[in-house]
């Protein structure tokens, strides 16, 4: 393969998506380049969280939604929003962590290893490492090692998004979205997740969400900004942010909407 | 001009005040007394040991023994719930996770509807339909499958007469399930869709986000559900009348006849013939009412009071 | 790759296996709706055809004689019915709006609703040998009114719960905007909480009658039975709900055929009432 080509790891070509008979994404074009980081900004409503549900195919979950166009994933280059492709394959490769810490009502280490067991894995001692591995890769392990079998709902809520980070990461996905991860998190939360995004993209991709321009500006390499269903400008994130081509995007970067 | 001492005031709120205390604690409280007291000559002459573990119930002899009532009414409780239960929480899963959206109101309210239906009417359908369905076909089906196997053969002796153990707890059965998959479905779809997303997000099929993340978040519900049927279930009366028998024995097998405690206060209320009988049945009354009151208690506090606190994101 | 066809196959045995879960849970889904249509069938089918015009205008004929009827238990339902409705809703409607309007902090109010909560779900029958115990034995004989009180016990919860989260559903705001003029609090409760409310407090209303109507058990012994027509609730009083329990375990052919249209006639009727009650809550 050349090498173009392996730096590329999600290409969106002509994407268009409808809630219904709402248009919500028009004509979608982006390269999300590999073990970097894409943010995605614009203000609410601009699509965002739409486009980013759209690479692991959540918006399959619920009727009269619709996909056009293309994404492709590379290497294999399957298209993901192919009907032949089975969302729940590509769910597995392209890991999510939300708005919200939202741990699942059982104990910490049933939250990490559960991924993995939906991968078939069994073997005892191969969850308990993987699982340390995880959790070790979320910062969290210094944390929780003595409390594994506690309720995920005893940690405070920056700990909790930590432990859905170590849950979606631990499966080992090649694709991480992250849906406005710290939205509901405190500054010194927010600045532990920071911290740990930057790290993990040494593993994987990541895209990542975020209505905070500061922190997109802090920790992505390249920047998508969104309007109105429409991707306006996309670029590294410096030059976006330092002299954007686009009058929409230099409005809403210095503050004037949004 | 002080409001609180305003003459409508007063009169409202004092009585709106005494509406809500009689309703919530002298009503209860006043059916314990009343009953206590009534069952004082049966608690005299039998001693309450002697009554709840006597087996025989003898009106003529003014011999009260409770045990197979009570052994009744658990049996049939028990029935009904193995019945109800796992298709209460398949209904749920139904309607709050599979039915197209469309015809969603179509299977909710036809489930209500099961459950608005009188209790008299699900008893004598009972009688006329089920029983003879049961004695005819199901209950010589049964015996004949499983009636030569070891332990559990001895469940299905007995000649097969529909008016048994079996057919009043299927029909009871019958009759929980609306209250049983209500309140399951309930506590479903109290689950916040975040958390079901991140089942999917990992890659889950949507029976492994149900038994994984939506059947253990809603557990608090499902038990306090699954009590307060229970409860409902010792209570009934009309929907098993016709189908026990009422006899006084503690059945061998589930196709022998038995009574229950309210079966037997229903038909042997108005034709208690002396003190000692009629206190007798108001002893009976008052170990239902003790019976059911603790069971609902439990489900209201130490259960569906959690649901509703169970999933708050901290932090934030 | 080896272990991307195993993670293949451990896919497609994970969604076979949902599959078939879920098809199970389909399968009760109509397994429940099946009896209904079972029952309703039956009840509906069986009660036609001994339905006639003579059940509602004739009283009972002596057994084996045609064309009885049973114009004296529609009669004393109705009359049990209405006088247990005129008691238990101005209670009912009364405690409920204390639970809302004058309990939210009192922990003690909070005890009282929970413990009406649980007489919600309580056994109809124990009511009935209350009532026994308290008016029909020191009277001496059953009488029509004490069947109409268990009734009205038994209603009086059913609708303090449902007008208690009624009133919960008024935004505070409402309320506030009521005593910010001057208002004071029988007039907040009485102008802006009830008339705001009114709609969920009649299906409240509808359902607690929904509820008695198709009660046998608190009338066994409270209301009793009566083979004449009678409009002295202070005598022994015929209700449809006994009539069926009565003609049903009877050895009579047209017994039981009567108690097939008299189940007929109730069921629709409790259904009716909780549809209509569906219906005022939809229409908003």
């Amino acid at each position: 393969m050349n090498e173009p080509q392996r730096s590329l790891k999600i290409l969106v070509r002509n994407f268009n998506f409808y809630y219904g008979k709402f248009h919500a994404l028009k004509d979608i074009n982006l390269e999300i380049g590999e073990n970097k980081i894409t943010a995605v900004i614009g203000p609410s409503g601009c699509g965002k969280t739409t486009l980013l549900r759209s690479f692991n195919r959540m918006h399959d979950l619920y009727p009269g939604n619709r996909y056009e166009g293309e994404i492709i994933l590379y290497p294999d280059g399957i298209n993901i929003i192919g009907r032949d492709v089975d969302p729940i394959l590509v769910r597995m490769r392209i890991g999510m962590v939300f708005q919200k810490p939202n741990p699942f009502p059982k104990s910490i280490f049933e939250n990490v290893a559960y991924g993995l067991r939906l991968k078939g894995i069994k073997s005892k001692s191969e969850l308990e490492g993987r699982v340390e591995e995880a959790l070790r890769s979320a910062a969290l392990w210094e944390e929780v090692r003595d409390r594994l079998k506690e309720n995920a709902y005893s940690l405070s809520g920056g700990q909790q998004q930590r432990l859905c980070i170590a849950r979606a990461i631990a499966p080992q996905p090649e694709v991480l979205l992250f849906d406005e991860p710290t939205s509901a998190l405190d500054p010194i939360s927010t600045a532990k997740i920071e911290d740990l995004v930057v790290q993990l993209k040494e593993k994987l991709t990541i895209v990542i969400v975020t209505h905070n321009m500061q922190q997109a500006a802090r920790i992505s390499d390249y920047t998508a900004f969104m309007y109105m269903g429409e991707l306006v400008e996309f670029g590294p994130t410096e030059r976006m942010f330092t002299k954007p081509s686009n009058k929409l995007t230099e409005d809403y970067i210095t503050g004037r909407f949004g | 001009m002080n409001g609180k001492n305003s003459i409508p005031e007063l009169i409202v709120s004092q009585t709106l005040g005494f509406f809500a205390v009689f309703v919530g604690l002298l009503f209860p409280l006043a059916t314990l007394t009343i009953l206590i007291y009534e069952s004082i000559p049966a608690l005299e002459k039998s001693g309450i040991l002697h009554f709840l573990t006597g087996r025989v119930w003898d009106p003529v002899s003014e011999v009260f023994g409770a045990l197979p009532a009570i052994v009744g009414t658990l049996l049939v409780t028990l029935i009904s719930s193995m019945i109800a239960l796992p298709v209460s929480v398949g209904i749920a899963v139904f309607i709050s996770e599979l039915c197209p959206e469309r015809f969603k109101p179509f299977f909710s309210t036809a489930v209500e509807l099961l459950g608005a239906i009188p209790s008299i009417i699900y008893g004598m359908w009972g009688l006329f339909v089920i029983a003879p369905l049961m004695a005819d076909h199901v209950e010589p089906f049964l015996q004949n499958t499983f009636g030569k196997l070891p332990l559990i053969g001895v469940l299905f002796e007995g000649a097969p007469t529909g008016i048994d153990a079996l057919t009043s707890g299927f029909v009871l059965s019958i009759m929980i399930i609306p209250f049983m998959s209500a309140i399951v479905k309930d506590a479903f779809e109290m689950t916040p869709p975040l958390l079901k997303e991140a089942g999917y997000g990992l890659g889950a099929t949507k029976w492994e986000v149900v038994r994984n993340v939506v059947i253990p978040f809603a557990l608090p519900g499902i038990i306090g559900g699954v009590i307060l049927s229970v409860g409902r279930a010792l209570g009934e009366t009309m929907a098993v009348a016709f189908l026990t028998g009422n006899v006084h024995a503690i059945p061998k097998s589930l196709l022998e006849p038995l009574t229950t405690i309210t079966v037997a206060i229903a038909n042997e209320f108005t034709e208690a013939d002396s003190d000692i009988y009629l206190s007798s049945l108001f002893l009976l009354a008052l170990i239902l009412f003790l019976m059911s009151f603790g069971l609902l208690m439990t489900a209201k506090f130490l259960i569906l009071e959690r649901i509703g606190k169970r999933w708050t994101p901290r932090g934030i | 790759m080896d272990t991307a066809g195993n993670l293949i196959k451990t896919v497609r045995v994970r969604k076979i296996k949902s599959y078939v879960m879920l098809s199970i849970a389909t399968v009760t889904a109509i397994y429940g709706v099946l009896w209904l249509l079972w029952i309703l069938l039956d009840v509906f089918f069986n009660g036609f055809k001994s339905l006639s015009f003579s059940l509602f205008i004739n009283d009972p004929a002596p057994p084996g004689v045609e064309g009885g009827g049973l114009r004296h238990a529609f009669v004393g339902h109705f009359i049990i019915t209405s006088l247990a409705t005129i008691m238990g809703i101005p209670i009912g409607i009364g405690a409920g709006i204390y639970f809302a309007e004058y309990g939210r902090h009192s922990t003690f109010v909070k005890f009282l609703r929970n413990i009406t909560d649980v007489m919600v779900s309580f056994p109809s029958i124990v009511i009935g040998t209350l009532v026994y115990a308290v008016m029909v034995k020191p009277v001496g004989h059953f009488m029509g009114i004490s069947g109409s009180v268990a009734l009205a016990l038994l209603m009086i919860p059913v609708v303090a719960i449902t007008t208690d989260e009624i009133l919960k559903l008024v935004p505070n705001s409402l309320r506030e905007a009521g005593y910010a003029l001057g208002a004071r609090r029988w007039q907040v409760i009485k102008d802006i909480s009830l008339s705001a409310a009114r709609r969920g407090i009649l299906t409240g209303v509808i359902l607690g009658i929904a509820r008695i109507t198709g009660e046998t058990a608190p009338l066994l012994f409270t209301a009793f039975n009566n083979n004449y027509l009678t409009l002295d609730p202070t005598q022994p009083m015929a209700s449809l709900t006994v009539t069926i329990f009565q003609y049903a375990m009877g050895p009579y052919e047209v017994w039981h055929g009567q108690a097939w249209a008299s189940a007929l006639i109730l069921t629709f009727g409790t259904l009716m009432f909780f549809i209509l009650a569906k219906f005022v809550i939809r229409r908003k």
